[in-house]
């Protein structure tokens, strides 16, 4: 059933540098191992990725799948482009080769609405290729079933000194369609086009309007089962473009399996199931649109916060919180009243994190009550890539009885926003004699009459 | 889980996308889809070929009529040079040069244009997925149809010139057309895929074709170099394009066998059996090469779209 297997042993035939180069890499460089701090995991927690994951809607079958994808691009320094440099001078130059994606795996089932999310440079546009068949990984695997329709780029294929119908029929020949099934479609396209005038004129003749039209026309109708859409539907005028949409808002209807890239993270929210978020060649965030375009806001940093994303995803990370009498003395879970306690709140700074920290600490009591506060003091505290501990110091504790958990939240001291908020399960107890986690205060009870 | 659909209220079933079913075709008619898109096709390839055709003869029926004429000119020119002015001896020398020149010029035209074809289409290759050795092969077709066209001008010059071209070694053609064939199409998958990566195949390949015109016993008699050989001429053979020019001369030019001038021989020989056994090996060694080309092509054809 794996329509297109894509070759996974290495080319040997006349490079045998680059195949030796790709057996020595490791699968993928883990993000985890690199300097580089912050940067979350790349495999999203299954809490978050759990329900779109994996199957589809009512169990559909997988439809797209790819298992450990790496794909590297080679330094053309490094291997021959020639004949004549593959016999007279065995490469020794050197270059950087780069990893474009990183251990990607993704099931995508029938019928789901994907967006591909990401930075310039983060590999959208390398997996949708991959995907496509169109580059080999790397590393890993993909297989994808049923009839793809890429739409990488309106119109690749047309010859500017043929008619449009002969281009129709040339480009969809080329994407797997008999004459026969061509014959039957073609009206719908020239329709969907809007160039029943123009179809048998030199398509050189077009305007780049016309052109784009043409292509999205042929594309959305060689009745695709997977539709792989890079950035197209940015161009045309605004009534094409809602033409497209309503066009994928068929194939969605329809059930077909589509996977886009855009930029416009409205359109993701409007329109997907499932948002997949890229960062440097790896998937750091995949799940459901409303969550991962508010952590690619922030990540890209020019976009408007739309309140905190899960702490994972941060660009400020609380990792660990540690219950002491004294800042680095050995942890302690139980305390007196009275006694002193310091909180030692680590934080994992990311380069692109703002400059100045604002922390919020909530001591819960039962049922996550809030019982006290602490902040750090006005103006926070600096935001330097890296590790970061800050103590908060109570003196003497009130008289307290139970065990206490504590919520930590993150925000940018300039502007207010909520960065990220975590709530540790860490608990320390105070036994005190008070029961229930309440407060002791001193007062009488008396009755009146 | 149609069955939890009460029948009543089928048709609200209507276009809910969360239905995976309602789009459900046969895996069969899946795999049958996506085959269409990685395996080559006749009809794209028959496609292909028609819009090189259509782009090269665009709005020129003389053009068409020009590469037809083509041969005839150079069986001008050649005559005039071999006959009158160089008097090679070789009787009807036109044709004897013709019938072994058309087919070269197929084989040459074709590796040549299949060598750049993948690397021309470029755009087509970064961003489509189709069956990529449609490229090299669909040259190869352009190649074959002007091939045809003119060989069948060919047997219409001979026939009004009055010379006699019918007759039993006219199936010798069939068995050396296949051989050609294969030989025509490895080379060509070979060279397209190697020209991705390495840029120099192209020219390297033009110089090639040059030097190894001259080796094929096309403007010279097939005597010259048993003259020059003696017993070694099988390694002459070696070469399946010296294999099939020389069938290609006896089964169109068919006699004199012996130049009746110097008593060179003009043919490599005046039977068929010759001719079938050498195809035989040439077959072979075209199969090989075939074998080799298919494998270079399938290995470096993934990384295609990153090379260009």
């Amino acid at each position: 059933m794996s329509a297109q297997q894509s070759p996974a042993e290495p080319a040997v035939i006349g490079v045998p540098a680059d195949a030796a180069d790709a057996a020595a890499e490791p699968v993928s460089l883990s993000v985890d191992g690199l300097p580089s701090t912050g940067t979350p995991r790349q495999t999203p927690p299954p809490a978050l990725a759990g329900n779109t994951r994996g199957e589809g809607p009512s169990g559909a079958p997988v439809v797209i799948r790819a298992t450990g994808v790496g794909k590297k691009f080679v330094s053309y320094h490094r291997r021959a482009t020639s004949l004549k440099e593959l016999f007279v001078r065995r490469g020794q130059a050197s270059g950087d080769d780069f990893w474009a994606l990183r251990d990607i795996d993704v099931e995508i089932g029938r019928g789901q609405t994907v967006g591909l999310a990401g930075a310039n440079g983060s590999g959208k546009s390398t997996l949708l290729k991959v995907l496509a068949g169109i580059l080999r990984p790397t590393n890993g695997e993909v297989s994808v079933t049923g009839r793809i329709a890429s739409l990488l780029e309106l119109g690749a294929g047309f010859n500017g000194e043929l008619s449009g119908r002969d281009n129709v029929y040339l480009n969809a020949s080329l994407l797997g369609l008999s004459r026969r099934e061509i014959d039957r479609m073609f009206d719908s396209i020239v329709d969907f086009a809007e160039l029943p005038h123009k179809i048998d004129n030199e398509v050189k003749h077009y305007s780049s309007g016309q052109y784009v039209r043409l292509g999205f026309a042929v594309a959305v109708h060689v009745d695709p089962d997977v539709l792989l859409v890079d950035e197209v539907l940015a161009v045309g005028d605004e009534a094409f473009q809602k033409k497209c949409l309503a066009k994928i808002d068929e194939f969605r209807a329809e059930g077909r399996t589509i996977l886009f890239v855009t930029h416009s993270l409205d359109l993701i929210e409007g329109m997907c199931d499932r948002i997949l978020v890229l960062e440097s060649g790896s998937l750091i965030f995949d799940g459901a649109p409303g969550i991962g375009t508010r952590l690619l806001r922030q990540r890209l940093g020019s976009l408007p916060t739309n309140g905190p994303v899960p702490h994972e995803y941060a660009s400020v990370r609380p990792i660990s919180v540690v219950f002491a009498p004294d800042p680095g003395r050995p942890p302690q879970v139980q305390f007196d009243p009275g006694e002193k306690l310091t909180l030692s709140i680590t934080l994992d700074v990311a380069e692109d994190a703002p400059d100045r920290l604002y922390l919020h600490v909530y001591v819960l009591g039962q049922d996550d009550l809030p019982i006290w506060l602490m902040e750090t003091p006005s103006g926070g505290v600096p935001g330097t890539p890296g590790t970061l501990t800050v103590d908060f110091t109570v003196p003497k504790l009130p008289e307290l009885f139970g065990a206490f958990a504590t919520s930590v939240h993150v925000s940018d001291a300039a502007t207010g926003d909520v960065i990220t908020r975590r709530r540790f399960d860490d608990l320390f107890g105070i036994s005190g004699s008070q029961p229930g986690g309440l407060l002791k205060v001193d007062y009488e009870a008396r009755t009146r009459t | 889980m149609s069955n939890l659909i009460d029948e009543r209220s089928a048709p609200a079933a209507q276009p809910d996308r969360q239905d995976p079913a309602l789009r459900a075709p046969e895996p069969r008619t899946l795999e049958r889809r996506s085959r269409a898109q990685t395996r080559v096709r006749w009809e794209l390839l028959r496609n292909l070929i028609r819009k090189d055709l259509k782009v090269k003869y665009k709005g020129s029926t003389l053009g068409f009529a020009w590469s037809l004429a083509n041969p005839l000119l150079l069986l001008a020119v050649y005559t005039l040079v071999f006959q009158v002015i160089m008097k090679s001896g070789v009787p009807r020398f036109g044709v004897y040069l013709m019938s072994g020149l058309l087919i070269w010029n197929a084989f040459s035209a074709s590796v040549s244009a299949a060598c750049g074809s993948v690397v021309f289409n470029a755009n087509l290759v970064k961003k489509v997925r189709f069956p990529l050795p449609v490229l090299p092969l669909s040259a190869v077709g352009f190649a074959l149809v002007h091939f045809v066209l003119q060989l069948f001008v060919l047997f219409v010059v001979v026939a009004a010139l009055g010379y006699s071209f019918v007759g039993p070694g006219l199936f010798l053609l069939v068995p050396a057309f296949a051989v050609v064939m294969i030989f025509t199409v490895a080379l060509s998958m070979l060279v397209s895929a190697l020209n991705v990566r390495y840029r120099d195949t192209e020219h390297l390949l033009e110089v090639a074709l040059l030097a190894w015109f001259w080796v094929n016993p096309i403007v010279y008699p097939v005597g010259l170099i048993r003259k020059v050989l003696h017993e070694w001429t099988w390694v002459y053979f070696l070469n399946p394009m010296a294999t099939v020019t020389a069938t290609f001369q006896r089964a169109i030019y068919k006699a004199p066998y012996v130049n009746p001038a110097n008593g060179q021989t003009i043919l490599a020989d005046p039977g068929y059996l010759f001719y079938l056994e050498h195809l035989a090996i040439a077959g072979a060694i075209s199969l090989a090469l075939l074998w080799f080309g298919v494998h270079v092509f399938r290995r470096l054809q993934a990384d295609f779209a990153e090379d260009l």
